[in-house]
Formats: C-alpha cells, structure tokens, sequence
C-alpha cells in the first residue's frame, strides 16, 4: 500500500514538474500570472503598451516578408530586379547575425518576386533562402516536396505565395521552438528592412507629395516601435546573458530611429462598421502623416546604408 | 547512484513531455489553425504558446489599410473556447468574440493604418478539476490582395 502511495506522490511530482517547464518554455521576458478578473477589466491609460506586464505570453508581430511585398504593391510599387539581394552573395554570410538578416532580405526578395510572377527569379530566391535554411539548421523550412510543388506551379501565384507562406512559418516556428527568438527577430527585422529598401529606393528622387508609397514607409514607423520591443525583449536571454547580436543591430538602428523621429504619424481612435458582414468589418479612422522632403531623404539615406550594410 | 534515478528519470519524462507539447503546438499550429485562413494566405508568422486556464496573451501588430485581414485565434480540444478581444490605442475594445458567439475569426479591412492590440484568454473551466487544463493556443493571420 505505502508502494503504491509513494509511485502516485512520484507520478503527481513529475506532473506538476512538467506543466511548470511546459510553460516556463514559452515564457518571454516579461512573464507575470494575471489575476482572473476578465477581459474587461484592464487597460485604462492611453499607450498601446500600457498593461504590457499582465499577460503570460506577449508577442511582438512585425509584417512577415510575404506582407511586406503585399503592403509595397499594394502602394503602387513597381518591380526592379536590380533592387534584389545579389544571390551569388549568399556563400559569404558566415555569422549567425548575418545568416539570420540575409535569410529575410532573400525571403523578401523572394515575395516581391513572386507577386510580380517572375517565376524563375522565384525559383532561384527559393533555392538560395533554403541553403541559407540549412546552413542555419533548419532543415525542414523548404524540403524536397515543397520545392517539386512550386516548380510544378511556377506560373499559379495564389500556390507559390503558400508555398512562401508555408517556408516562412516552417523557419519561424522551428527557431522560436528551439529557444532561438533572437535568431527569429533577427530574420524578421532583415525581411522588414529590405521592404524599406526597396520601397524607398524605387522613389528614389520622385515627389514626396500625394505619393502613395511614400505614406506607406513613412506609417512603418508604427511598425518601427514593435521592432524596438521586439529586439528588447531579446537583449537578454534567459540565463541572464547578453545578446551581442541583438545590441549591435539596436545600435546599427539608431539612425534609422532618428530618422523616424522626424515623421509625425498620429492615429484617431477606430470606430467599427460591421454592416458589412460579407466582406467584413471595416475599421474606420484616421491617420495622419507628416514628413518633409529633407525628413524622407534621411530616412532613405539611413535605409540605404543599414541595407547595405547587412548584404555585405 | 540508486538514489538519484527517480530524479534522473523525472527529469528525462519531463523533458521528453515539454518537447512533445512543443511539436504538438507547432503541428496544431500548422495543420488545424491553418484552416482557419482559407480564401487567404497566412503571413508566415507563428505565434503559438502552451497556455493554462485563467492566463492571457498579447500581440502587437501594425495594421495597414489596402489590406484584407483575417485573424484566427484557436486553442487545442482540452481548453475551453478561447476569448479574444482586439483593442486600439486609445483602449477602445473593436472587437470582442464574446458577443459573436465565441467565434474564432474575423475578417475586417482598414480605413487607415492602426497599431491594434490582439488580448486573448483561455477562461476558467466551470468544470472542477484537481489540476487546471493546459494546451496550445495559436494566433494567425491571413492577408488577401484588395
């Protein structure tokens, strides 16, 4: 009887231990219990990061690649194939830093090239953004499967943007689910900057006013905040330790913050129609941008130069 | 040495259950919730998180306008329907699933840009239990060309 007693203590031990590490697993930095009080009962100060604190799990979403070729066209951009990532470039990324930023400036590449339907461009994009993959150890992000399917609907776009889709949640699920957030943030901020790149260098000299694609980098400064939290939460790792990947891309960033401090982008509360329940709610409000030619040519020097640096 | 091995395999059951419930969260992820975002492409970004009765998580994400959005939120068999609840940044609450019958996603399009906050919670079961469930809890979003 007293066996048995003691096998149950242990069974109920082993339980409780592995519900704890279970969770401790997907901690980020800022891990609090919430108290049960309900939905309603929180947030009661003006800043989108108010209450940060509450949560068990806070996540930090920046425009994956495939959104951020989305967001240029749907602003009117055009293609140029000279802007892209030069591919003969990818044996020289050695550094975990490098390897992460390049895999998102190629991924990028990859969606902007595919949403204009240049298939064999594609193709080669998807060739290089898996052996960088693999380099990297992610062996599953593209395998033989995916690559026979896109070759197969080379000339389909709705397939070769799954196709993109799926590379993309394969790479980013297996690095935030082997303890390598930084490594995933570091992915997403090169595919981010390479958006800005493109869209900033295909204005290049053109007219700032009533430009479409000029709002739309300008209004990346409210994704700009989420970067900043995002590399943040990342600084540290969980054993306490610097991450002197993360600092220096902090401060390879500084400039591109300063440029971003010189564009007002002011945002109005949402009001909800949800009249339109076929193609569902519109959220309607009001955004104001503010930015000088002198202020929008900082921020494509600052974009020019960070790229630059990081294709190196 | 005998004295250590309930430890030793403790920790090696452990171990072993942390990473099952990781694959199975990213599987869940990528297999059942994927599901959710047909007649759209989902973005690529994975947020996905182990989460117990009573605990919440939140995502901050730019919205742009010119774009189709669909965010599905689902959660494994063994939790409770999950809330959600999406805020902007003056804390007006622009969608709340409890007063859509607890659906899991919604589509919705943009007048203009906006920083929105996406706050989701698995509730309290009202089913009493010695240990309180846990499970995935996945957040996806997918986009259609305007």
């Amino acid at each position: 009887m007293q066996q048995i007693f003691i096998n149950l203590r242990f069974v109920h031990l082993i339980f409780l231990a592995g519900l704890l590490l279970m969770n401790g697993a997907c901690k980020s930095g800022k891990n609090r219990m919430q108290k049960d009080d309900g939905l309603g009962s929180f947030l009661t100060e003006e800043d989108i990061f108010d209450d940060i604190d509450k949560a068990k799990k806070i996540f930090y979403s920046l425009p994956s690649p495939l959104e951020t070729a989305m967001l240029l066209k749907s602003a009117g951009i055009s293609y140029n194939e000279q802007l892209l990532n030069d591919l003969a470039g990818v044996d020289k990324y050695s550094t975990k830093k490098s390897k992460a930023m390049n895999l998102g400036i190629y991924t990028t590449d990859l969606s902007f090239a595919s949403l204009f339907d240049q298939a064999q461009t594609s193709l080669k994009y998807m060739d290089v953004t898996k052996k960088l993959a693999n380099d990297m150890g992610i062996n599953d992000a593209v395998d033989e499967e995916t690559m026979k399917r896109l070759e197969q609907n080379l000339n389909n776009r709705d397939i070769v943007m799954d196709v993109i889709s799926e590379t993309f949640l394969n790479t980013s699920s297996f690095l935030k689910e082997n303890d390598q957030q930084d490594v995933a943030a570091m992915v997403l901020v090169g595919g981010w900057i390479e958006g800005l790149y493109l869209g900033t260098q295909m204005i290049g000299n053109a007219g700032i006013a009533n430009n479409k694609l000029v709002d739309r980098i300008a209004e990346q400064k409210l994704s700009f905040s989420i970067v900043e939290r995002m590399l943040q939460d990342n600084k540290v790792n969980q054993k306490g330790q610097e991450n002197v990947d993360i600092i220096e891309l902090i401060n390879e960033l500084h400039r591109l913050k300063m440029a971003y401090d010189q564009i007002e982008v002011q945002t109005s509360a949402v009001k909800v129609d949800q009249k339109d329940t076929l193609s569902g709610s519109v959220l309607k409000s009001q955004t104001k941008v503010k930015v000088s030619p002198e202020a929008f040519k900082e921020l494509q020097a600052a974009v020019e130069s960070l790229r630059n640096n990081f294709v190196q | 040495m005998k004295k250590f091995l309930p430890y030793i395999v403790s920790f090696a059951v452990v171990s072993l259950l942390t990473l099952q419930a990781q694959a199975q969260c990213k599987g869940f992820a990528k297999k059942l919730c994927k599901m959710e975002l047909t007649g759209y492409v989902h973005d690529g970004n994975y947020h996905a998180a182990i989460l117990t009765e009573g605990e919440e998580a939140e995502l901050y994400k730019t919205f742009y306008s010119g774009q189709k959005y669909r965010l599905a939120i689902c959660g494994s068999e063994i939790l409770p329907p999950i809330e959600y609840q999406v805020i902007d940044a003056y804390k007006n609450v622009v969608f709340d699933n409890r007063e859509h019958n607890m659906v899991g996603t919604w589509d919705f399009t943009l007048e203009s840009s906006q920083q929105l906050k996406v706050v989701v919670k698995v509730p309290v079961s009202d089913q009493k239990s010695e240990f309180p469930d846990s499970g995935c809890v996945s957040i996806m979003f997918g986009l259609q060309e305007k």
